[in-house]
């Protein structure tokens, strides 16, 4: 991002932090397969509360609870024994709906992907969810998505390099702005209409603590799934 | 790995693998594992060199090297799957160009659609609700599940999926025994699996001397011989995906496979070399 300030923290470490909030006062935090910055996040969540909340990363072993197949996942996110859990998306829009299958008009899509997951479900039955994008890109946060792979319209976060948004009465509300972005810039970068609340906050900075844990105990945690995610953390 | 490794087991494996392999109809419905549980790679091998035609596949729930491989060969008319990619290593690029081109149908799904469908089958119900899923473009889709109101108070809509019934589950395992035992461990779907299909055929690392189902502490993890049609063994029989503990997945071979298959020739020639036992590395 340009304008980005020489800082002592990576971007990556300021979205994990964010997320490590986001999960407070889980009890268990599952976290789907390549999604290194989530599953940093809810190792962090899980140092700074002292082992609560319970993680389960998938394509992990350690980490990995699951003993019943694939399908325990989900029959677990059903029963809602897990609190939170985290999507991506190739577009997201001002409804909080989630596309990962396609571009173009389904089923003749002009542009296909790997496929919806267990999105469709998770989205639908975990208390806290929470959107993720590392990126904050026009062309993927829509004010339509091109297929509904997960539906919105339900409480939950959304979470960019550029900003942190909170999904409430309907649409996306400015919950603050990473350093470094201004509100014309997230705008123009924006593809849908979302409100904001005066005064404009900044996105909390983590501190040398969080900082320390972050470059510790969750980078060992993480290298045992993300080898190369966890090799990222530290300054920029 | 080094290419003369790939190479000593090769021979009679191959052989092994063709007796599963031939048990397997064209125009089946094969349900298949994803590539982190337990992929017969072998005997996917000996499918593309007969050619097989007409498979219906089914990801359980998910697809990744095997299905773009037999996709690219022809082998497949149907696709039924909660994704199908390369994981890490990108896109499925015989799956996306068969998609664009028409050649192959989609059936779109979630994971927890096709979980549920097996359970259906594997508890001989004709369908099971699935909780979630509401509002997603998939059931506007699918015109094979319903929506009903549960006919228990309060009564709110239900999504129904029908059983999935597949006509042969194929997948690897460490170890088989002589009674047809296979042990699974934690990837339970693939007992799931055999649960639900007619016929199932299994190739293994090894064979143990010893039955699995005697020792209680592999017992839990053992799919019982009584859902297992055949087994081979085919050591090496999952790679180049991983097998447990036993081998990890080959990335260099996977990073080839996504830069060759990029093109329709690069995926021939990659092809043509792993159906030969050539080093695909060179491909």
């Amino acid at each position: 991002m340009r304008g980005w300030p020489v800082t002592t923290f990576s971007r990556r470490e300021l979205l994990i932090t964010t997320i490590a909030g986001l999960l407070d006062g889980c009890g268990h935090v599952a976290v789907g397969a390549a999604s290194p910055v989530p599953a940093a996040g809810a190792l962090l969540a899980r140092e700074l509360g002292g082992g609560r909340p319970r993680v389960s990363l998938l394509g992990g072993l350690r980490d990995n609870p699951f003993t019943d197949g694939s399908r325990e996942l989900f029959d677990c996110a059903a029963q809602g024994r897990v609190d939170a859990f985290f999507l991506g998306g190739a577009q997201i829009d001002g409804e909080g709906n989630v596309n990962l299958l396609g571009l173009g008009p389904y089923p003749a899509l002009t542009r296909r992907f790997a496929g919806c997951f267990g999105a469709p479900f998770m989205a639908t039955v975990v208390q806290r969810l929470i959107l993720f994008r590392e990126d904050h890109d026009p062309r993927c946060l829509v004010e339509r998505v091109d297929f509904v792979t997960a539906a919105g319209g339900r409480p939950c976060h959304l979470l960019t390099g550029m900003a942190l948004f909170r999904f409430d009465a309907g649409r996306f509300v400015l919950e603050s702005l990473h350093p470094g972005a201004s509100l014309d810039e997230l705008r123009s970068r924006t593809g849908f209409a979302f409100a904001v609340t005066e005064p404009c906050t900044t996105t909390s900075l983590p501190s040398p603590g969080t900082l320390a844990l972050l470059r510790g105990p969750v980078r060992a945690a993480l290298a045992e799934v993300y080898p190369r995610a966890a090799a990222t953390l530290g300054p920029s | 790995m080094s290419g003369a490794q790939r190479g000593t087991a090769r021979a009679a494996p191959t052989v092994a693998a063709a007796t599963l392999a031939q048990r397997i109809p064209d125009g089946a419905l094969l349900a298949l594992a994803p590539d982190y549980s337990g992929c017969a790679l072998a005997v996917v091998r000996e499918l593309i060199r007969r050619p097989a035609r007409g498979l219906r596949l089914l990801g359980v729930p998910q697809l990744g090297l095997q299905a773009d491989l037999l996709i690219g060969a022809g082998c497949v008319a149907e696709v039924e799957t909660a994704a199908l990619s390369l994981g890490e290593h990108g896109l499925a690029p015989a799956f996306l160009r068969a998609a664009t081109a028409g050649t192959i149908v989609i059936r779109d799904s979630t994971c927890p659609a096709i979980h549920a469908g097996l359970t259906a089958a594997e508890r001989g119900v004709p369908f099971l609700p699935l909780c979630g899923v509401l509002g997603s473009d998939l059931v506007r889709w699918r015109k094979d599940w319903r929506v009903i109101d549960d006919p228990f108070p309060p009564g709110r809509p239900i999504l129904l999926v029908p059983a999935l019934r597949p006509d042969v589950a194929l997948f690897h395992v460490e170890r088989i025994d002589a009674a047809g035992n296979a042990w699974v461990g934690v990837r339970r779907e693939l007992m799931t699996m055999a649960h639900a299909a007619r016929t199932t055929l299994v190739s293994a690392e090894a064979a143990s001397a010893e039955n699995l189902l005697a020792d209680a502490t592999l017992a839990a993890g053992t799919l019982p011989g009584l859902y297992v049609t055949a087994t081979a063994v085919v050591p090496h029989g999952a790679a180049p995906t991983g097998c447990g503990k036993l081998y990890p997945r080959d990335d260099a071979v996977y990073a080839r496979y996504a830069e060759r298959a990029a093109t329709a020739g690069g995926f021939a020639r990659f092809l043509d070399a792993w159906l030969a036992g050539d080093d695909v590395l060179a491909a």
